[in-house]
């Protein structure tokens, strides 16, 4: 089976062709211009992740939502899940950048912190 | 009418006037004021929650809150003057600042340097002039960017978006992720306008398809929008006849353009560039009006917010030297023309006496060209296109080979063995 | 809710429709001593044909002898200083210049100016080099024109919302949201059915606008009909302003239009169109890429600099013009105590004014008597617009009230306190804050304000912001609270 993947690594936005064995396996990978591109279109055919940004609600606060982000990259397939974990989450001001909002978040082993200060209301 | 002097007054308290109110300060200017309509410094970087910011300056893939708060910190650890909830009103070519807010009322404020960091606006239906009735539902991207991550609402559960930009395409996935549908990102190019990066993320993600040389051609709905029609569009964009196609919608998103913010600049006397919407500066980010400086998207449109905080350092750099009456007058200043596939290049003018940054877009793609600075320094390309801006540096040993008094900026085609200097 | 169920209401006057037409004739009559009623079926006055108006006080000179329109255009004309002082509007009497691009349109241009002498209109004729001297960059191909120098221009549902504030100060009342549903007469009352309420007139005054024909056959008065004949207009950022100064007209090709013209608003945003085209729906108010076409390729051939990339907003309205292309006033001929005002269409906004100051000698000819009322207030005071004042004075404003200090559409310089009175005065919607306080009117077309002023109108009327609505019921803006959608998928 071929599968074609746009490189997002670097503006040059390569379109790498991979061939795909029976077992997922990649035969053979083709149109990269780097090394780069190979790393990234391996990972993204094996295992793509994503950095998840959202916000949460808060209690307190200046503003009625704090955004969020994970400190690293979760399993793509993950995001709709995440963002339903998020859903009903309030965070209480005042808030700091990089305050942990959730510590290992849905056992990926990457935690959820905030983007930015949040002041309490005043 | 309460009266104050300052050195360096920076209007506007997003990436650009925070860099430039530090670059200001750290340069010796002693007084410097910022003024900030809104409640609290970052400006539209607040509402871009995304990450994706930062890669070249940290080294980081950080939010846009993330870039702000660190630019913010920095400030707040200085004895930078920050005016909130503050509008200016009026900027006099003498540098008098008049500014409201609710408990200084007026304020008059004499400044020997001004910083103009007012960012841009987004494109409106009416200047695309789409036809069709006026419904609720229809929004320009930022707009609803900021309902969505600052005010906490969610226009509509059915949206198309108009423009692949990378403002329409991370509102995609901000929709899609927050539970909305997107029936389509239309664009009326023959390429998406934002990163690759962003529309493998934000659309092939959540298989919102990108419809590529189209655009929308009728706006349904008497209350509230109901659908909009799309239809292809030739090589001059207009709409081809029989191409048409009805999508059901409630919420319409515009992403079709950015407008530095040029009003009161306009009011100051300060000469606007046309193409760039854009106080010409020369190569010290200063304007036409002596001591006016400019930057960030108010300067022209960036697409990375690391090239605002950079150009933003040099023209809060060159103002505190202004204001410390430390800049000399140039022997020799040479025009900065765009040629052969240059839409722009900022800035308008340069002295030679220093090192340039030159920021500029191409007209239109290309692919193994050279960008050829005057001669002086030509880079090979790959391949160029409008919505990527180029910026090169040269160095005052090239500029010093400069002959003439104009530098043309060109993109020619690459030869066996085009040089990279 | 069944018609027995609904409020019952009696009134001496009930004015059906709260266009231009139907204010003014509300303020006018509230100069008595009536109990007047004004019926508006949208959520605010103004919001029909007023609203797309283009704003024009003609001068008195493109109407035909004979018409009801030329009885009414110049007196009406003559009356919107004193009118626009008192009712504390905005309006600019800037002229209106007919511009002859041929010898042939020259003749055109004579007419007028005869017409003008006649009606005692003041009228100059230019040269082309008396033209371009006055207006420079009109297209050098002019030949010459007239000028009317009492022309002029306003906005006319600022005038609408002045005019029904100012009869509501002065006794009237106001409902909106009351479309009448049905209409009947027993004996000598008339009956009027809104959603809400039935209401019972000793007069009924139609000036329905688009829908005075079917307000009249609900009475069984069958004997007009309304073809509506829609015009696009686009409007340019206000840093166009000065272009030109008057509002500039050609010689008009057709009977039913004056031509699309070049128009300065009383707000200083340059504006063009309409084009005039009969359609057949009274809803169709959408713009076209063909009418944009004509209306640019038209006004470009006067003002060769106009520039497509400057425009902020377009529009559309309909003319409710009448089967007998004239103005229809008068009582119906078989349902005693019904006056019709109907087919007010241009120069219907110029004349209205004049019409309704005829309006009590009309019903008094019909036996109705009038007591003017001693304590009649003739003044009432508009919004404050903070951007028209001194530096001074704005500093004064903002130590009485923080508000003024609080610039919310910063386009236009608008501010919170004058948001919040366009609340206290009867805005309700998006729509009403931008007509009453110019609030999301300008070049950003309420791209950064808008969040902030549905946050005010949430506050001041103390309703969710999802029901914070553009225009009226079923134009909620915004649908979700962030999170809401979460898990539930779309259905």
């Amino acid at each position: 089976m071929r599968k074609s993947l746009t490189c997002t690594v670097c503006p040059l936005s390569c379109d790498v062709v991979l061939e795909i064995g029976e077992n997922n396996e990649i035969l053979s990978l083709t149109g990269n211009k780097c090394a780069r591109g190979k790393v990234y279109a391996t990972k993204e055919h094996t295992a793509p992740e994503r950095t998840l940004t959202t916000t949460v609600k808060t209690k307190g606060g200046s503003l009625p939502l704090l955004p969020v982000r994970s400190d690293q990259p979760i399993p793509k397939p993950m995001l709709k899940k995440a963002m339903e974990a998020t859903a009903d989450l309030v965070v209480d001001a005042p808030v700091k950048m990089g305050d942990i909002v959730i510590e290992n978040f849905l056992d990926l082993g990457v935690n959820l912190v905030a983007s930015r200060d949040l002041d309490r209301a005043h | 009418m309460k009266r104050s002097d300052v050195d360096v007054a920076v209007i506007g308290g997003g990436p650009a006037g925070l860099a430039a109110a530090l670059a200001a300060r750290n340069e010796g200017a002693s007084k410097v004021l910022i003024i900030e309509r809104n409640h609290e410094l970052g400006g539209i970087l607040q509402q871009c929650i995304h990450h994706g910011f930062g890669l070249h300056r940290f080294k980081a893939e950080l939010t846009g809150p993330e870039y702000a708060q660190r630019f913010i910190n920095l400030v707040k650890e200085t004895d930078i003057e920050v005016l909130l909830e503050t509008m200016v009103l009026e900027v006099r070519d003498d540098r008098t600042i008049y500014a409201v807010n609710s408990t200084d009322g007026m304020l008059e404020i004499g400044a020997k340097a001004v910083v103009l960091a007012m960012g841009c606006r987004e494109r409106t239906r009416g200047a695309l002039r789409i036809p069709g009735k006026r419904p609720a539902g229809i929004f320009s991207a930022g707009t609803a960017q900021r309902y969505l991550n600052i005010d906490g609402y969610i226009p509509g559960k059915k949206a198309v978006i108009l423009g692949s930009g990378d403002i329409g395409l991370i509102m995609a996935r901000r929709l899609a992720l927050e539970g909305a549908q997107v029936e389509a990102v239309v664009e009326i190019l023959p390429y998406a306008a934002g990163l690759a990066r962003n529309v493998v993320q934000c659309l092939e993600d959540f298989d919102i398809p990108l419809i590529l040389q189209s655009t929308v051609v009728q706006i349904h709905g008497d209350d509230r929008l109901e659908a909009v029609t799309i239809a292809k569009v030739d090589e001059n964009w207009k709409p081809i006849p029989g191409t048409e196609q009805k999508i059901e919608c409630d919420t319409l998103l515009l992403s079709v353009g950015l407008i530095p913010e040029n009003e009161l600049s306009r009011e100051a006397g300060v000469a606007l560039d046309p193409i760039t919407n854009g106080p010409k500066v020369d190569d010290t980010l200063m304007t036409s009006v002596p001591g006016v400086f400019a930057c960030g998207n108010v300067l022209h449109v960036h697409d990375l917010v690391d090239n605002v905080s950079k150009e933003a350092e040099r023209a809060g750099a060159f103002a505190g030297r202004y204001a410390l009456q430390q800049q000399a007058d140039a022997a020799r200043r040479v025009k900065v023309e765009a040629g052969e596939n240059i839409r722009y290049v900022v800035p308008h003018e340069i002295s030679l006496d220093k090192p340039v940054e030159f920021f500029m877009r191409v007209q239109r793609p290309e692919q193994n060209v050279v960008l050829d600075l005057g001669g002086l320094r030509t880079v090979k390309k790959p391949s160029v296109r409008p919505s990527e801006m180029l910026n090169i540096t040269l160095t005052e040993e090239m500029l010093s080979k400069l002959e003439g008094d104009t530098l043309t900026v060109r993109i020619v085609p690459q030869k066996e063995d085009g040089v990279d200097a | 809710m069944n018609r027995e169920e609904k409020a019952k209401k009696k009134v001496q006057v009930a004015i059906i429709g709260g266009g231009i037409m139907g204010t003014l004739a509300a303020r006018e009559l509230s100069r008595y001593d009536l109990d007047i009623l004004l019926l508006e079926k949208e959520a605010e006055v103004g919001w029909g044909t007023t609203k797309a108006n283009s704003g024009i006080v003609h001068a008195g000179i493109h109407e035909d002898p004979g018409t009801l329109k030329a009885k009414y255009c110049f007196p009406g004309n003559q009356m919107f200083p004193q009118l626009c002082e008192e009712l504390d509007v905005s309006f600019k009497q800037n002229g209106i210049l007919v511009v002859a691009l041929s010898e042939q349109e020259m003749e055109t241009v004579h007419m007028y100016y005869q017409r003008g002498l006649e009606r005692g209109v003041p009228v100059r004729l230019l040269s082309r080099e008396e033209v371009l001297a006055q207006e420079p960059n009109l297209t050098p191909d002019v030949v010459g024109a007239v000028f009317a120098p009492e022309g002029g221009s306003v906005m006319p549902f600022e005038l609408a919302a002045a005019a029904m504030e100012n009869a509501v100060a002065n006794g009237a009342e106001l409902m909106v949201d009351s479309p009448v549903l049905s209409a009947w007469v027993e004996g000598t009352s008339k009956f009027l059915e809104t959603p809400t309420h039935v209401i019972e007139a000793d007069l009924v005054i139609n000036a329905a606008g688009l829908f005075t024909d079917e307000i009249a056959a609900m009475f069984g008065d069958d004997y007009f009909s309304i073809n509506p004949r829609k015009g696009e207009e686009y409007l340019f950022d206000l840093d166009l302003e000065g272009l030109v100064t008057s509002t500039v007209f050609p010689v008009p090709s057709g009977p039913t239009s004056k031509g699309i013209l070049v128009i300065p608003t009383s707000e200083g945003n340059l504006m063009i169109g309409p084009t005039s085209d009969n359609v057949p729906e009274r809803a169709d108010l959408g713009t076209s890429y063909e009418g944009f076409d004509r209306i640019f390729e038209q006004t470009r051939r006067l003002v060769p600099s106009l520039d497509a990339r400057k425009i902020v907003a377009q529009f559309a309205g309909l003319r409710a013009a009448s089967d007998r292309g004239d103005f229809i006033i008068e009582f119906s001929p078989t349902v005693p105590g019904l006056f019709h005002l109907a087919g007010i269409e241009s120069p219907g906004l110029t004349a209205a004014p004049a019409i309704a100051a005829d309006l009590p000698r009309m019903l008094e000819e019909q036996g109705y008597k009038l007591t003017p009322k001693s304590d009649f207030n003739p003044r009432r005071e508009g919004i404050v617009r903070f951007r028209l004042l001194s530096r001074e004075e704005q500093d004064e404003l903002i130590r009485q009230n923080p508000a003024y200090g609080r610039i919310v559409c910063r386009c236009e310089t608008v501010t919170e306190a004058e948001i919040v009175d366009a609340i206290k005065r009867g805005a309700r919607t998006l729509d009403g804050i931008k007509f009453r306080a110019r609030a999301g009117a300008g070049r950003c077309q309420g791209g950064f304000c808008q969040p902030v002023i549905m946050g005010l109108l949430s506050r001041e009327l103390g309703i969710p912001v999802e029901e914070v609505t553009k225009r009226g019921a079923g134009t909620e803006q915004i649908y979700f609270a962030a999170k809401e959608l979460l898990g539930k998928g779309v259905s």
